[in-house]
């Protein structure tokens, strides 16, 4: 049995965390072919080839691919479908765009942020935000998976697949690509960091977050907000942690001034160790906090960033 | 143009799931419903295109259980011009796969010829974010999800799109499929005259077997199980304690 794993292929550059960690997930069920499809993917198909475990690495390259574009992307992947039982990818956005789509022109159901493989039909996947988790089994012929990074540590390194180039689908030239906006920044991956600190409503404005981000650059961490924080202005979109945000499951995981709503504890409640700060002590988030400090975020921040490293 | 908004009953945002002791799912009896808060975003942008005079009509439509005919009324007071009502359940934890909701939506686009779909970009019962994009892989439309702006200018949308590093903008072809995102807009609150309003505006009641769509699941539910719960932590009493702590643990 073969599974094809969309790897996470950003401007030519693989995301190698990502899709090292659905190498891991995808593994389970059989033989992994990895697809690099990009404007120029050869790099990162040749990155891919040595995550260990992966069999084989196709390589297309296409202006009409080089934007993470759901339409020709998922044209590809249906011209290649035929070979493989399973199609994967880790559940990013660029892979939520394109894997319902696949499935949908395949006529089969999409599994969306799988988080375990029970067996080559049966997957569990949170719902709820996380407060169930559901086990399902897919009658379908083909099976379209997203699987959660967060819950799967990534495979290795040292293999040494073999890299077949081949051609895009026709484009089905319904969208175009006008800009990307990233912010640019030097410290770790949200979703790979192995230290996150994120600040919520209570952190007050866009001015105080830099405590955070100054604790956080102590620490060598990656920056992450509640929803709260987005909404009110105090951080970008792309640092929200929660269900509708990213999920995230560091080593250490420091939560201030944010209170825990359920959508924030579904993103990061699987970190392993849970710091939080808060004024209030009824805060929901010390319920999943291994150490709780009650205090002012704004005498103990500064106060741990100089106490810590 | 038309504006077709499908909108899905959901357990309010606000009510703390319970899985049911038989771990055949969450107990959704005598549970608090509303409409699912991404729905809400996109009927506001759909009130709000009819506004600004680019649209002319806006239909919100319903696949479910017939109780979800209140989650229509409350897009009707919101501003939505008429309503669809799909029976495809008649038990309330019946929950209608993305892809037989998208083959019935499908149907109602074919019926109804919309200039664009406006959708969620996920339900937050089964989270699955996947009926805009499969509605748009079976009408062979362009799709733009995620959507924090949208700009309609004739034939195409500028749709800037919430992604993992940032933000993107694209341009899709119309008609289009746009789920929306948190941040497109603030949906308002129905007035008091507006749901008075809504009551006597036109819904139409169908079934899943009217459009020949088959709506059995691809995806059998094995079971349903709580969440491992986290071991309880200890509170500390200082930052000094903390950083010992966390020393201690070699969290640091």
């Amino acid at each position: 049995m073969a599974v094809l794993l969309l790897a996470e292929v950003t401007d030519g550059a693989l995301a190698l965390d990502a899709t090292a960690k659905a190498v891991t997930a995808a593994a389970a069920l059989g033989d992994v072919t990895v697809l690099a499809a990009g404007a120029s993917a050869a790099a990162a198909g040749a990155e891919a080839a040595k995550i260990a475990g992966v069999a084989k690495v196709l390589v297309a390259e296409d202006a009409s691919l080089g934007h993470r574009l759901a339409e020709p992307t998922a044209a590809l992947i249906v011209s290649l479908a035929g070979d493989y039982e399973h199609i994967v990818a880790p559940a990013t956005t660029d892979a939520k765009n394109v894997l319902p789509r696949v499935a949908a022109l395949l006529d089969v159901m999409v599994i969306s942020d799988v988080t375990a493989v029970v067996d080559g039909s049966t997957f569990e996947r949170p719902i709820y935000a996380g407060n169930a988790i559901q086990t399902v089994k897919s009658s379908d012929a083909k099976k379209v998976i997203s699987f959660r990074t967060a819950t799967f540590d990534a495979a290795g390194d040292g293999g040494s697949a073999a890299v077949e180039t081949i051609g895009a689908a026709e484009n089905p030239g319904l969208s175009e690509w006008i800009e990307d906006k990233v912010a640019a920044s030097d410290r770790p991956e949200l979703t790979s960091a192995g230290v996150v600190v994120s600040g919520g409503r209570g952190v007050g404005s866009e001015d105080d977050f830099k405590l955070i981000e100054g604790l956080a650059d102590k620490l060598g961490a990656a920056v992450g907000a509640s929803r709260a924080a987005v909404d009110s202005g105090y951080a970008p979109n792309d640092w929200q942690v929660g269900q509708t945000g990213k999920v995230v499951a560091p080593d250490l995981y420091i939560a201030i001034g944010i209170s825990g709503a359920i959508q924030h504890l579904a993103g990061m409640k699987d970190s392993k160790v849970i710091v939080a700060i808060n004024k209030d002590e009824e805060a929901p988030i010390f319920q999943v906090a291994d150490f709780g400090l009650v205090a002012d975020l704004f005498a103990a921040v500064p106060e741990l960033t100089e106490k810590l490293g | 143009m038309k504006v077709l908004v499908p909108v899905k009953r959901v357990i309010d945002y606000n009510v703390k799931v319970r899985v049911k002791a038989d771990g055949s799912g969450v107990d959704l009896a005598n549970v608090k419903m509303s409409m699912n808060p991404f729905d809400e975003i996109a009927v506001e942008e759909a009130i709000r295109l009819k506004e600004a005079g680019k649209a002319d009509e806006v239909v919100a439509v319903s696949i479910g259980v017939k109780q979800a005919q209140e989650t229509l009324r409350t897009a009707l007071a919101m501003g939505a011009d008429r309503a669809i009502l799909v029976v495809a359940a008649e038990d309330v934890h019946t929950d209608i796969e993305p892809l037989a909701v998208a083959k019935i939506l499908a149907k109602v686009v074919e019926e109804e010829q919309p200039g664009i779909v406006l959708a969620g970009k996920q339900a937050i019962d089964n989270d699955m974010n996947a009926t805009g994009q499969m509605l748009s892989a079976l009408l062979g439309w362009s799709q733009g999800t995620f959507a924090s702006e949208l700009d309609i200018d004739g034939d195409t949308a500028k749709v800037t799109r919430e992604v993992d590093g940032g933000l993107q903008t694209i341009s899709v072809k119309m008609p289009a499929i746009v789920t929306v995102d948190l941040r497109l807009n603030e949906p308002r609150y129905a007035s008091l005259p507006n749901i008075m309003k809504a009551k006597k505006k036109p819904m139409a009641e169908k079934t899943a077997a009217d459009y020949g769509v088959d709506t059995t699941p691809r995806l059998e539910v094995v079971s349903t199980s709580e969440p491992a719960a986290r071991a309880a932590g200890i509170m500390v009493g200082s930052v000094d304690e903390l950083v010992e702590k966390l020393k201690e643990a070699g969290a640091v």
